[in-house]
This record gives structure tokens, C-alpha cells and sequence, in this order.
């Protein structure tokens, strides 16, 4: 299925990108963010105990939103420090 | 001529806008990394009333980012220092210092003699307990918070952003395990510097209405690149629901980060116990004030606890305590990993809890 193979880059902040071990990396076959969140689990599995937020094209996410090709997601962790 | 010439002149800001922040009354939560700068700035600004709460005193490891604070400054309250300055500037200014830590107890009444409230404080309970205030007293709320090279900026509550607040973003705390906190977590003093910056320059924009601020949006900034992302979000009915509904719900509510699988106790208990073999640790790092005068404490910063974790075999119990109470919680699964069986718990509320309960005592003469 063409849908399978669709191209994402993803945004990573704070300890997310930490855990990543990178600001940007880019996924392929995600059309949804259950899909993101399993695909991100299974490379990264520190992530499984982090709380973050999902956008899709700048916009927050929710539920399991449906992921367009091409789309820019970002992965945005709550920052606690002053 | 006034001191505020070249904001009048200023296109589209002017008298009218200058009239705006002088009649302002605004309240910053935390005299820290993030708070110095934004007073330092929204003083100059001339924001007419200035309220200042912390109840932290100031310590050496303060001094790389709390631009405010200087040597001899160290072991007082930093409210108290914070609204001398300012008010040795300018005598223009109303300046209130509350040298109190916020409680569900203090900030319906203290918030609401504010028409703004700026949260700089540094930890999640503090942040979901003044977003829930601002939330139920329906106060605009301008929102900064820092992650090593990073921060995020974001306003609440203002009439433009309707009713969104930062459970929209996040609905609930993280567990106080998954956290590092400001000492843990080394900073560059610009960082706030900057961050804060832009939350004294949210906070004029909402004040007056000039320029776009960042209603429903949150900003990412990062300080080694310079780099920002803006999201643009939307108000969840559905999260409104974990806010509680009432004054009274409020002040019920324990905002302490929920932990059950963490034990934790309070300090008449852990003061309770120190007539058997049971030892108090301050693992605070040596520079953070204030220490705890009494002889059973035995000093072991975090930075040495697993190492040295062998000193605590002999106690019967272990109490931690720290700053706040989050980086104690932290250090008990720490050290459960290599003192297996060994009862350890953390201190509610760390020494800010026991000043508090102190200053109580002083008060109603307990």
C-alpha cells in the first residue's frame, strides 16, 4: 500500500530529542499517530515513560489523529525549569 | 519629558498603551532564573503594581542566572531582596513582596488582587496548581519554562485565548520519578535571561494589546541555534474537567506529584522518628541554603548518594529531603536500587515544607 510508505520528519525537544538522540529524524510507513507512538516506542523505549504532546504540521494532535505524507511532526515534552 | 518617552513615542504604542501598564497590577510567581529578568524589565516598562512571591531564600548556585541577587544577598528571602531593588529604582512603582510559597491555602486570595499572574517557577506541582488558580479566577496567565538550552513560552486565559489553559497541552503531571529538576539540570544563565525576556514582553503585549501575543500558541526557543517552532492549539472541554471546579475543590486538591509508589512522609514524622536508629539526609548540594541545624542530619548531596551509599547501611530508616520534595522522591527509587530492602522515604515538601511549618508554629505560637 503506496499509504505505507509515506515519508514523515519528526521534531524532537527538550529530553525527547535527548533520548532520540537527535533534533530531527525522519520515519517511513506512519499514517497515524497510534503508528508513531508504536514505531517511536520500539527504537526509543525510554520514550514509554515520558510524557510529550503531539503536533501534525504545527498544529496539536489528538486521539489518533491520521498523519498526511509529508507531514512535519513534533514531539513536545512539558519543560518544568525557572 | 518621562522616563517612559521612548515607549510613547513608539508607533502604535504610545500614551495609551503607557497608561495600560502603569494601571497594570501583576503578579510574578517565582523570583528565580526566570523571574529576575522578567521584573527587572516589566519594572522599567513601568507596569504600575508589581507583586513578587517566592519563598526561597537565595544561595550561592543562584547567582549564575538570578541576575537580581548578588553575594550579600545570600540566606535572604528573595522576594524581599528582589522588591528592595526594584524599588530603590524606581519610586514611581507599587512593589508587594510575599515571601511565601504559592499553596492551594494562599492563591485564590493572593491572585486575585492581580489582573495578571506570570508563573517563572520551577517545578510541575507549583505550575498545575497556579494554572488551575488563574484557570478558576479567569486570569490571564503568561507561562515560561526552561529545559537546559530550551525554553517554552505560552499564554493563558488572556479574553483573546478564550479559556485555554496548560492542560490543554498537558492534562496531568508527570510522575515526580520521570523529572530532573534545576539543580540536576545545569543551565547557562542566558537561558532564562532570555526566556524571561520574552515573558516580560508577552506580558506588556497582553497588558495593552499591542502586537500579536502568543494566545493559543506555544513557542519553542532554542538558545544554541536560535531556532523557534510555534504550535498553534486549541481549548479541550473535555480536559476542563480535571480542573477543580470550585474554590473549595481547590483548596482541597493535593498538587503534591502523585506518588503513590514512592514512600513518602511529612516532617513531624520523620521528626518523630529520630529517637531510634533512623537518620535524616540532606542530599542537597553544599551550596543550597538554607541547612537544616540539627545534629542528626548527615549531608550527602545527590551527586555523591549512590557512591557513598554504603554510610547509610547502619541506620534502621533513611529520611531525604531537598529543596522542594522532588528530587527526594527521585533519590529513594535511586537508592532502593542499591540498599534493597532498606526502608527509605522521602520528605513531603522538602525544606520549604519544614520553613513553612516553622514559620507556622512562630506565628500561632503551636
Amino acid at each position: 500500500m503506496e499509504t505505507k510508505e509515506q515519508k514523515i520528519s519528526v521534531r524532537a525537544f527538550g529530553m525527547i530529542a535527548e533520548k532520540i538522540g537527535s533534533a530531527q529524524i525522519q520515519l517511513i510507513g506512519i499514517s497515524t499517530i497510534d503508528e508513531l507512538r508504536e514505531s517511536l516506542f520500539d527504537q526509543f523505549p525510554d520514550l514509554k515513560n515520558m510524557k510529550f504532546s503531539i503536533a501534525i504540521n504545527k498544529q496539536l494532535a489528538s486521539g489518533n489523529a491520521p498523519i498526511p505524507a509529508d507531514s512535519e511532526i513534533a514531539l513536545l515534552p512539558p519543560f518544568s525549569g525557572g | 519629558m518621562d522616563r517612559f518617552e521612548r515607549q510613547h513615542i513608539l508607533s502604535g504604542f504610545g500614551i495609551e498603551s503607557q497608561q495600560k501598564l502603569q494601571n497594570a497590577k501583576v503578579l510574578c510567581i517565582g523570583a528565580g532564573g526566570l523571574g529576575c529578568p522578567i521584573l527587572l524589565y516589566l519594572a522599567a516598562a513601568g507596569v504600575g503594581k508589581i507583586g513578587i512571591m517566592d519563598g526561597d531564600v537565595i544561595s550561592l548556585s543562584n547567582l549564575n542566572r538570578q541576575v537580581l541577587f548578588g553575594e550579600n544577598d545570600l540566606g535572604k528571602p528573595k522576594a524581599s531582596v528582589a522588591a528592595d531593588y526594584l524599588r530603590n529604582k524606581y519610586s514611581d512603582l507599587e512593589i508587594v513582596e510575599i515571601p511565601e510559597f504559592i499553596t492551594t491555602a494562599n492563591a485564590l486570595e493572593i491572585m486575585s488582587d492581580f489582573d495578571l499572574i506570570i508563573d517563572g517557577t520551577d517545578n510541575f506541582s507549583t505550575r498545575y496548581l497556579v494554572n488551575d488558580g488563574c484557570f478558576l479566577l479567569k486570569k490571564p496567565l503568561v507561562f515560561g519554562a526552561i529545559y537546559e538550552h530550551e525554553g517554552q513560552i505560552l499564554v493563558f486565559n488572556s479574553a483573546k485565548a478564550g479559556g485555554t489553559n496548560y492542560r490543554d497541552l498537558y492534562p496531568n503531571p508527570p510522575a515526580a520519578t520521570e523529572i530532573p529538576n534545576c539543580n540536576e539540570t545545569g543551565v547557562l544563565g542566558v537561558l532564562p535571561g532570555m526566556i524571561g525576556v520574552m515573558m516580560a514582553t508577552e506580558v506588556i503585549k497582553v497588558l495593552t494589546g499591542y502586537a500579536e501575543s502568543l494566545e493559543n500558541k506555544i513557542l519553542f526557543f532554542n538558545s544554541l541555534n536560535y531556532q523557534t517552532y510555534t504550535i498553534d492549539f486549541n481549548s479541550n472541554p473535555e480536559l476542563k474537567k480535571l480542573i477543580p471546579d470550585t474554590f473549595e475543590a481547590f483548596r482541597a486538591k493535593d498538587y503534591s506529584l502523585s506518588c503513590e509508589t514512592i514512600p513518602s512522609v511529612d516532617w513531624d514524622f520523620a521528626l518523630s522518628q529520630q529517637n531510634s536508629d533512623s537518620i535524616i539526609v540532606d542530599i542537597r548540594e553544599a551550596s543550597e541554603m538554607p541547612k537544616l541545624e540539627r545534629e542528626e542530619v548527615l549531608y550527602l548531596p545527590m551527586s555523591k548518594l549512590l557512591k557513598e551509599s554504603k554510610s547509610l547501611l547502619a541506620a534502621g530508616e533513611v529520611y531525604l529531603f531537598c529543596q522542594s520534595g522532588i528530587r527526594s522522591l527521585k533519590a529513594v527509587t535511586e537508592l532502593q536500587k542499591v540498599l534493597p530492602g532498606k526502608s527509605i522515604y522521602s520528605i513531603k515538601g522538602g525544606i520549604a515544607a519544614f520553613l513553612s511549618k516553622q514559620e507556622e508554629s512562630n506565628t500561632y505560637g503551636n
